[in-house]
């Protein structure tokens, strides 16, 4: 056919083992890419989605080969071709946008240079309009003085601003087809939404082919015409991506979306059991097998082909999907939360709390007091009740991992006081407080890959904590061990493994198991689950809410994913810039009216569903310092009333529902612009 | 920018001033002044009590310190007792022959290894790497004796194609002294290059595996200019400080092969001043040699400093 | 299962570690030669005396400088002593001594390097400081200078070689030691309300341990060529002792026709040097830590 820019045909990637066996990461993978479009391949880590978008380009990382089939681009198979031939196609045809711009920009060359060295190698143009084109895209990425632009190292740019240098250089050669490698991990919020706003808005103007590979089907579903699903190094679904996200009709895929936690819908997602299996453990069945709730007998043994299903123009592979349908198949069902009896006591009090980061001058220390005027963390007020769940929620910089180290006694506080319990003043020093008050709160960690010593095995990290508060030992210590392991879902067995052998999902039951180990009042989570896969992350959040649930344990969460947050918490803390903008119960922060800056997040959260489009509704600034006085958010809020948002703190206002928002502009108006 | 460099020079002092005091207090407590150890056994009566007057050493140590330093700052290392003559006299000539021979060791060898760890990084785990680091480990295990004894050996006892020995007056000019460097240069340069190459090939390595190298060659960038101008900077930059402190710490084994070829340099003024017990001197040694030590370091920051656009821009982001 | 069994079970654990990092080390030819050179040699110090054919320190006038026969297969000295005897012996006093130095050097680095990175602030600058002051006098100055003064016992040697070469391991403990309490499960440790001897004994040493290890192992070739250097230097082995530096450094002036006596022993020395060396950089391997990097301070 004419227009297909590119064709993938059998291909598959793997790699020596030791032992010397073959083993794939690609499995025979066949998919063609036509002009104009947008394919979104989404997968979980591991998927081999990553390597699929490497091999579009002619590259196979060190280590990795072609074990067979071809990757054509006009006919020539860029996986044979010399690679003085792929120079001309790389970057020219065929261009790039990495995942983390921040790592992939070359550190010691000028923004400008990087650019520059793309339009050199792939245009005629010369040096007037070479710099002529190199502010011509900046400008088009929508970088702030793109003339001064060019003239900055890498490392002084935000982590939004490097994505947009990247997106420049990648257009710099007029490429026919782009591919994009998670081009939004790792970005806030409201900067994934207008990076993708631009991506969108690109490939409109220009026509051309868009290849966008990530694990976030909210992203994907913003995108993509064409949605092809990847799991253990196959392709299991393809087709439109109406008819992927509205009916997944491969259990993965379905699977998958229902993990998903959406803002639109309140409780728990549903969780998936097992994680994906590593390459080199794949059997002779169906990959998903292990997983699945509607696998069969045949399923074990042999492994389904792609089947055409014409109504929905798209290729499965399963041998059941057709079974699906009548295990009640529908997305919008979830788990459903049990409101746990709330006591109406107050377990934890932060009054007027501010921490601040800046360097004590010498004198300061000596007279032991901190001096700065305008802390990282500011005036906080949060009361928290036991047994429920408070989220604090806002993107990097927003003080809401600080104030959890404070909590924790990890950091001290500048002013204002931490009350425990019957209105106990807690010192923000580790060192001042006992035993008992250190037992009774507990952190769970971002990523247990650090938060688990490496060299212990989960016996040891498990006795740690009852050893240090119960004195436990001998067939007791064991005992109580292989009970915790039980409470997180994991068999005894695990007991002499090293984290190295977990897979993530199961490292982190770890982590919340040493957690409880202590018999804590309040467990601190900080990004609990945002270096957990979707699928594990919805199991993970189903194991925190059922432990909760027979516990009674409260808990404060910290996360920067709304839709989570919405999924667990019972009451949620907007913060902005270490400043509390609203607080107050989890269904009404979601709906109006709501602290400006509330919006903006709201608006930027990508839902797994093209009918529902990210609202863009203020600009994507970093801010590197909070603003000495006045609102926290005045620098970037839409609805800036002027002079008194610039010099006088707004003053907490609260709704009928029980929000409390702190703004200026009245709730009346806030109200009625938000509903037009 | 300048705050750092001020800083940086600031400390080298510092480093030096504790080095002073280590020498110091170190030649104190250590068993004998300099004049028991240098009489031995004539060390009594009036023999001793002239020395004792002529050193100072009558004075309380903390005082002999003081004026020590002030004198040391001014460029006075005061009086060698073997050599019956002021230390700057003797120094004089040794630091020049020696720097001779570092310096022709240094511009040898630094090209060398650039070259070599570059090859051996491109070409990883191909016949030329693998042919080359052979030679480099074992050119960096074996002792500068061993290696300068098997040149002496093999070259002018063998071969007899240059001077084995070095036998020269202290004060011979450059043209005299350089067919007599010629092997002592290899044999100090051979053990330098063989662990700079390995440093520059590591480095390279971890560059060629980033993701920025990843990106320019999607880029389509074409393989040389890549190398030179993605890799090399990289690579380079953080190697100059293990360079440098590798240089440094091979001052040792300059000492080593200064006595081999019996050459006129620092290295065997050091030898010559311990075995005649000649403690002003040995300190006065001490004091060159760590600020020679704590300037290469101090170059090596200062050039990281001006090369890396982290430090130069200023703005550093957390 | 009781608790003997677990402590059991746990030996069992390390000794099967020990035993993979040995197979890993072995597993290639560089790392299996370099065990090999190592095993010969200790084998050989410490089986030498009754293996030698001859007194070492047997001098006979009449027998000068011969050159190798079958009955002296590598010939003998200037004092007529025979060069096998005293090759194979010569490794004996310079493995014993470095071996125990580097022991002093591992023990006392490591502390200190886990101190400094633990504690950082003022104290880390002031320690680190003086490490570096002493790490800019040539530690062959010092080292001469403490001999001279204080004599060639190994009284002397080993505790003076081990703490100039220690300097480096509280380098290589402190990076470790920095890295490792930037990690979550320290801040975890921290939190939980262990004291600093539980965390350091508990979190940071088994993560520090491998890359202390290692170093200890380079610094092992590193202090071996030092003391040889002494020795050469006449600094080192009071003769008769057998010693391959002091044989090469009195073997040297007569080279020009009995080379067969300062071969011998570079032979000896070499292999020895460059054994340790392969293992130590197999053992790094083995344990995923690019020793290549650094600087042999």
């Amino acid at each position: 056919m004419e227009n297909i820019i590119q064709s993938i045909k059998n291909l598959s990637i793997g790699f020596k083992s030791k032992k010397g066996d073959e083993i794939s990461i690609l499995r025979n993978v066949t998919t063609n890419i036509k002009k104009g479009e947008t394919v979104g391949i989404v997968g979980e880590s591991g998927s081999g989605k990553s390597t699929l978008a490497l091999a579009m380009m002619g590259y196979v990382k060190q280590g990795l080969y072609t074990i067979k089939g071809e990757c054509l681009y006009k006919s020539s198979n860029l996986l044979k071709m010399k690679s003085r031939d792929l120079e001309k196609i790389r970057g020219r045809k065929i261009a790039m946008i990495p995942q983390n711009a921040g790592q992939s920009l070359t550190p010691n060359l000028k923004i400008g240079y990087q650019i520059d060295e793309a339009l050199s190698l792939h245009t005629s143009l010369n040096k007037t309009e070479r710099n002529n084109k190199i502010s011509e895209l900046l400008n088009k990425v929508r970088l702030p003085s793109p003339d001064t632009m060019a003239f900055r190292y890498p490392h002084e740019l935000s982590g939004g601003q490097q994505q947009r240098v990247a997106v420049a250089m990648a257009l710099a050669g007029r490429p026919d087809l782009l591919l994009l490698d998670e081009p939004t991990t790792g970005l806030d919020v409201t900067t994934q939404a207008h990076v993708l706003e631009l991506l969108r808005s690109i490939a409109k103007d220009t026509e051309t082919s868009m290849v966008y590979v990530s694990h976030d089907l909210g992203a994907i579903a913003q995108v993509s015409d064409r949605i092809i699903v990847m799991y253990a190094g196959e392709i299991v679904l393809e087709g439109p991506a109406r008819s992927i996200l509205k009916n997944p009709i491969h259990p993965y895929t379905f699977g998958l979306l229902k993990s998903i936690p959406k803002l639109s819908l309140a409780g728990l997602p549903g969780s998936m059991p097992g994680s994906q299996p590593q390459p080199g453990s794949i059997g002779i069945g169906c990959s998903f097998y292990d997983r699945c709730s509607i696998a069969e007998e045949k399923c074990k043994k042999n492994s389904p082909n792609l089947e055409y299903v014409s109504e929905l123009k798209t290729n499965v592979r399963c041998f059941n999907y057709k079974n699906l349908e009548k295990f009640n198949y529908k997305i919008s069902s979830s788990n459903q939360k049990i409101n746990v009896k709330k006591e109406i006591n107050q377990i934890l009090n932060l009054t007027d709390v501010s921490i601040s980061y800046a360097k004590q001058k010498l004198l300061d220390q000596i007279f032991n007091k901190i001096s700065d005027t305008n802390p990282t963390v500011k005036d906080i007020n949060i009361e928290v009740k036991k047994g429920e769940t408070i989220a604090l929620v806002g993107e990097s910089g927003s003080g809401k991992s600080t104030i959890l180290k404070s909590i924790a006694g990890l950091l001290r506080t500048k002013d204002g006081k931490i009350k425990f319990k019957n209105d106990r003043e807690l010192s923000s020093n580790l060192k001042n407080r006992d035993s008992n008050d250190l037992r009774a709160i507990q952190l769970i960690f971002q990523n247990p890959d650090e938060s688990l010593n490496p060299n212990h095995t989960v016996e040891q990290i498990l006795s740690q904590p009852l050893k240090l508060y119960f004195g436990l030992n001998g067939e007791k210590l064991r005992k109580n061990i292989i009970e915790l392991l039980q409470k997180v879902r994991l068999g005894e067995f695990y007991m002499t493994r090293y984290p190295r052998q977990l897979s993530g999902g199961e490292k982190q039951r770890v982590a919340v198991a040493r957690a409880f180990a202590a018999k804590p009042d309040i467990i601190l989570c900080d990004e609990v689950t945002s270096a957990l896969d979707v699928s594990v992350q919805a199991a993970v959040l189903n194991l925190l809410q059922n432990l909760k649930e027979d516990l009674g344990t409260t808990y404060i969460f910290v996360s920067h994913d709304l839709a989570v947050v919405r999924a667990i918490s019972d009451r949620v803390a907007v913060l902005y810039q270490g400043r509390l903008c609203e607080i107050g119960p989890s269904k009404n922060v979601y709906q109006f009216p709501s602290h400006p800056y509330t919006e903006v997040l709201l608006g930027a959260v990508l839902e797994p569903d093209p009918d529902i489009k990210p609202k863009l509704v203020a600009e994507d600034i970093v801010e590197e310092k909070p603003p000495e006085k006045g609102c926290s958010f005045q620098g970037r809020c839409p609805k800036i009333l002027g002079d008194q948002c610039k010099n006088e703190t707004p003053p907490w206002q609260i709704g009928d529902n029980g929000n409390a928002i702190r703004c200026h502009i009245p709730l009346k108006d806030l109200k009625k612009q938000q509903l037009s | 920018m300048l705050f750092l460099i001020i800083k940086r020079i600031f400390l080298g002092f510092i480093t030096l001033f504790i080095v002073s005091l280590i020498t110091f207090v170190g030649t104190e407590i250590l068993p004998g002044d300099a004049c028991t150890t240098y009489l031995e056994r004539e060390a009594y009566g009036a023999a001793l009590e002239a020395c004792y007057k002529r050193l100072g050493l009558d004075i309380p140590a903390y005082e002999r310190y003081i004026s020590w330093a002030h004198n040391v700052v001014q460029g006075d290392f005061g009086y060698s007792l073997s050599g019956q003559m002021p230390i700057n006299e003797v120094l004089g000539p040794r630091i020049k022959n020696s720097m001779v021979l570092a310096s022709a060791a240094i511009i040898i060898g630094i090209p060398l290894a650039l070259i070599l760890g570059i090859i051996t990084a491109l070409w990883r785990d191909k016949l030329p790497d693998i042919t080359i680091s052979t030679i480099t480990i074992f050119a960096m295990t074996i002792p500068e004796f061993i290696s300068a004894t098997l040149l002496i050996l093999i070259v002018a006892i063998w071969l007899q194609w240059l001077p084995g020995i070095v036998i020269v007056p202290t004060d011979v000019t450059f043209f005299e002294l350089l067919p007599n460097i010629i092997l002592p240069v290899i044999a100090i340069a051979m053990i330098m290059t063989a662990h700079m190459a390995r440093m520059v090939r590591s480095s390279v390595i971890q560059v060629m595996a980033s993701d920025y190298i990843q990106m320019a060659i999607l880029k389509g960038v074409p393989y040389w200019k890549m190398v030179f101008k993605h890799v090399l900077p990289n690579a380079l930059l953080p190697a100059i400080n293990v360079v440098a402190l590798t240089i440094a710490w091979l001052l040792g084994g300059v000492v080593v092969t200064e006595v081999v070829f019996n050459y006129p340099g620092l290295g065997r003024l050091v030898i010559e001043s311990i075995s005649n017990r000649d403690l002003p001197t040995v300190q006065a040694l001490a004091i060159i040699l760590a600020s020679i030590y704590v300037s290469i370091n101090l170059i090596a920051d200062l050039m990281t400093f001006m090369l890396n656009p982290r430090l130069k821009s200023l703005q550093i982001r957390k | 299962m009781n608790l003997n069994k677990l402590s059991k079970e746990k030996q069992k654990n390390v000794f099967s570690k020990i035993l993979e990092v040995f197979k890993t080390m072995a597993s290639k030819p560089s790392g299996f030669i370099g065990l090999f050179i190592l095993v010969f040699h200790v084998l050989l110090a410490i089986l030498s005396p009754y293996l030698a054919p001859y007194d070492y320190k047997a001098i006979d006038p009449t027998l000068m400088l011969q050159a190798p026969s079958s009955e002296y297969w590598f010939g003998t000295d200037s004092l007529g002593r025979d060069v096998f005897t005293r090759t194979i012996m010569g490794g004996r006093t310079a493995l014993t001594i470095t071996f125990f130095g580097s022991l002093i050097a591992l023990l006392w680095g490591g502390l200190l390097g886990i101190f400094c990175g633990l504690v950082g602030g003022r104290i880390d600058d002031v320690v680190m400081r003086i490490v570096d002051a002493f790490l800019s006098i040539p530690w062959i100055l010092a080292m001469l200078l403490i001999v001279s003064l204080l004599g060639t016992s190994i009284e002397v040697l080993i505790p003076a070689l081990g703490f100039f070469y220690g300097k480096g391991i509280v380098r290589v403990a402190r990076a470790a030691t920095h890295d490792v309490i930037a990690k979550d499960f320290i801040v975890s440790a921290r939190a939980r309300g262990h004291g600093n001897m539980s965390i350091i004994w508990n979190e940071i040493i088994p993560n520090v341990r491998d890359a202390i290890l290692v170093e200890g192992a380079m610094r092992w070739s590193w202090m071996l060529l030092g003391f040889s250097s002494l020795s050469f230097l006449g600094f080192g082995v009071s003769p008769p002792t057998p010693d391959w530096g002091l044989m090469i450094s009195n073997a040297r002036g007569l080279m020009s026709f009995a080379y067969w006596s300062v071969i011998a022993p570079i032979v000896g020395l070499s292999s020895l040097i460059i054994g340790i060396n392969l293992t130590a950089d197999a053992f790094a391997k083995a344990l995923g830590i690019d020793r290549s990097t650094k600087a042999p301070v």
